[in-house]
């Protein structure tokens, strides 16, 4: 028990005031911290919902989420904006770059974010971070100069500059071609394998989920299904 | 903070045309300001100068008409030292009127005498001078063109004066001035100090004391001194400013309506500014909603937006004051008077012109105030959620 790093507590989550949508229903669930896992679910099940409320953008209606041990539920704004800088990368589905700065640029935004001004070290690891993901010829292009595939790729360098513990990536290749798609695995699973970083990947491509150490099914708000490999 | 400026350039450089748009707007304003207000300033400067930048704007004279100030050196020494910085180009004056008799006319003027070296400060004889030379000698008066026209008076010609008592003598005129004042034109002859004074028989004594002073608003505060300082019943003293009480009110006027102007364009210019950086706030939403995702705190993200007021601010104060001081330029260089004069003279005053800059900067910095409120207000969810 004592060995998860996210934890997620009783959370439900209701949308709406009038006419009420239950998104999530007192969910419980535990990752590891290492672990490399695959949340599946159809369409409007609440994955993104989960992956949200665990990144603390969103907060739940009841129950709490415990991030690295700490409660995140009475953190203040700016506490909580410090967590997801120095604990967790985000990987979402719609690249979200930002298109006025270069490749190299948006991956040192997290680190600027805290520290202000980038020094020497910071700039050789986003460019080893950018080598990593192949990008080395491309990082000095404005964000929208680059292919979708390239775009998604700086997104994932951007998530971890700040070396997180926790990535959280929902449907992070879901537009891109299965060649594509094969070696960002292949790269969340080396990062995974050589740092430990904890991946939390929601995903509806049955291949991929099948790859990770854990499979999560996600219907109508509840966890339905839950295999460990 | 390093971070939000960047970032706020780099916004400001990624939509260049929003940019120079606004930039335009801010740089119209600001010019429009420093135009009207040189403009205002550069032709209350000249009507003044017009009115009493060549006369006296304190007098000290006898009270009694006909009355002189028999001891002039002395009373120059205290007046002057009744306020030795105000006080310049202090001028004893010996004045009378009479009758100019020439071969087939004659008119009534008025003969004033002076040390030409003194008058030199408030009249500029020297400069004033059309033709011929001052009369340094005995008897010998320069006389204003208007009235050389009329008479059809030529220098080297003999004319003939005769002052109430009946006394009549015979001048040489030496040449023609032009005080740029018809009136004055026609109606002054003036001569040296002696000619004057054996002329109208008044000894040692004077008509008037006349000086100017350095600040011209403070004539009326000088007076009140060298009237205290002087002490003397016998004695009045007169400045400008009690004498051209309209004058003044409407220049208090015309100042206070291009307050007015300058207050209505500075606010059509935050106006403007506001609404333009609230429709960025609106375009940048995504990136706004990604830095926060990314841990940016609120307070630093409404930094962006505050920059973005600021750094557009500077760029409009800079090109409004090239772009106002070149209009004003233009509109003293172009539009003129007909003798190439122009209407009103290029005037700048920095001290103007920054505190006109000041407060476009300050004022771009405010109007990005709501937007950076919005800023801070806007929650990253919408954004994840809407794509
Ligand atoms: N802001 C909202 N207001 C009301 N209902 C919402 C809101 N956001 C999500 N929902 C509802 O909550 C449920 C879960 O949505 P969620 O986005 O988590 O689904 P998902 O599993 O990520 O689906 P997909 O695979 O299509 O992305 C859906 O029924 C959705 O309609
Ligand atoms: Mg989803």
């Amino acid at each position: 028990m004592d060995n998860f790093v996210v934890e997620v507590k009783g959370v439900s989550k209701v949308y709406g005031k009038m006419i009420k949508t239950v998104a999530l229903h007192e969910l419980d669930l535990g990752f590891t911290t290492g672990s490399f896992n695959a949340i599946i679910g159809e369409s409007g099940s609440g994955k993104s919902t989960l992956l949200n409320i665990i990144g603390t953008l969103d907060r739940p209606t009841k129950g709490e989420v415990i991030i690295n041990g700490v409660s995140t539920r009475n953190l203040s704004k700016g506490r909580l904006a410090d967590l997801r800088n120095e604990t967790l990368g985000f990987v979402f589905q719609f690249h979200y770059l930002l298109p006025e700065f270069t490749a190299l640029e948006n991956v040192l935004m997290p680190y600027r974010i805290v520290n202000g001004k980038v020094d020497r070290k910071s700039q050789a690891r986003a460019k080893e971070i950018l080598n990593l993901v192949g990008l080395e010829k491309v990082e000095n292009n404005l964000a929208t100069n680059m292919s979708g595939g390239q775009q998604q790729r700086t997104a994932i360098a951007r998530a971890l500059m700040n070396q997180p513990k926790i990535i959280l990536a929902d449907e992070p290749t879901g537009n891109l071609d299965s060649q594509t798609t094969d070696s960002i695995y292949q790269l969340f699973r080396k990062i995974n394998q050589e740092r430990g970083t904890t991946f939390i990947i929601i995903t509806h491509d049955r291949r991929v989920a099948e790859k990770a150490d854990r499979i999560v099914e996600i219907l109508d708000g509840r966890i339905s299904l839950d295999i460990v490999k | 903070m390093k971070l939000a400026f960047d970032i706020a350039l780099r916004f400001l450089k990624s939509s260049k045309g929003q940019t120079a748009l606004i930039v335009l707007g801010i740089a119209i304003g600001v010019s429009v300001q420093i135009f009207i207000g040189s403009l205002i300033t550069g032709l209350q400067k000249s009507l003044i100068d017009k009115t009493v930048g060549s006369a006296s704007q304190i007098t000290v004279s006898a009270k009694t008409d006909g009355d002189f100030i028999l001891a002039p050196q002395a009373e120059i020494k205290t007046i002057k030292a009744a306020n030795p910085d105000e006080i310049i180009n202090l001028v004893a004056v010996t004045q009378g009127p009479a009758i100019l008799k020439t071969a087939d006319q004659s008119t009534t003027i008025i003969l004033r005498g002076f040390d030409w070296d003194d008058a030199q400060g408030i009249y500029k004889i020297v400069d004033r001078m059309v033709n011929g030379e001052l009369g340094t000698n005995e008897n010998e008066v320069i006389i204003g063109t208007d009235l050389s026209e009329n008479l059809n008076i030529r220098i080297g010609d003999s004319i003939e004066m005769i002052i109430p008592n009946g006394k009549a003598q015979q001048f040489l005129v030496t040449g023609f001035f032009d005080l740029q004042v018809k009136s004055l034109n026609k109606s002054w002859i003036l001569t040296n100090e002696n000619t004057v004074q054996a002329f109208l028989e008044t000894g040692e004594g004077v008509s008037q004391i006349e000086m100017q002073v350095n600040d011209v608003f403070a004539a009326d505060e000088v007076a009140t001194a060298v009237e205290k300082r002087l002490n003397d019943d016998t004695l009045v003293v007169t400045n400008w400013k009690a004498e051209n009480a309209a004058l003044l009110s409407g220049l208090s006027g015309q100042t206070a309506s291009s307050l007015m102007i300058q207050v209505f364009v500075l606010i059509s210019v935050v106006l403007g500014i506001a609404s333009v950086l609230a429709i960025s706030v609106v375009q940048k939403s995504r990136q706004i909603g990604i830095l926060k995702a990314m841990g940016m705190h609120n307070p630093k993200a409404s930094l962006v937006f505050l920059f973005q007021g600021f750094l557009l601010g500077i760029l409009g104060a800079f090109v409004g004051v090239g772009l106002g001081i070149g209009l004003s330029w233009s509109f003293a260089t172009f539009v003129t008077n007909p003798d190439g004069s122009s209407l009103v003279p290029f005037y700048i005053d920095w001290i103007f012109i920054g505190i006109s800059a000041g407060i476009a900067i300050t004022a771009s910095t405010m109007a990005a105030l709501i937007p950076a409120i919005r800023v801070s207000q806007l929650d990253p969810m919408e954004v994840i959620k809407n794509g």
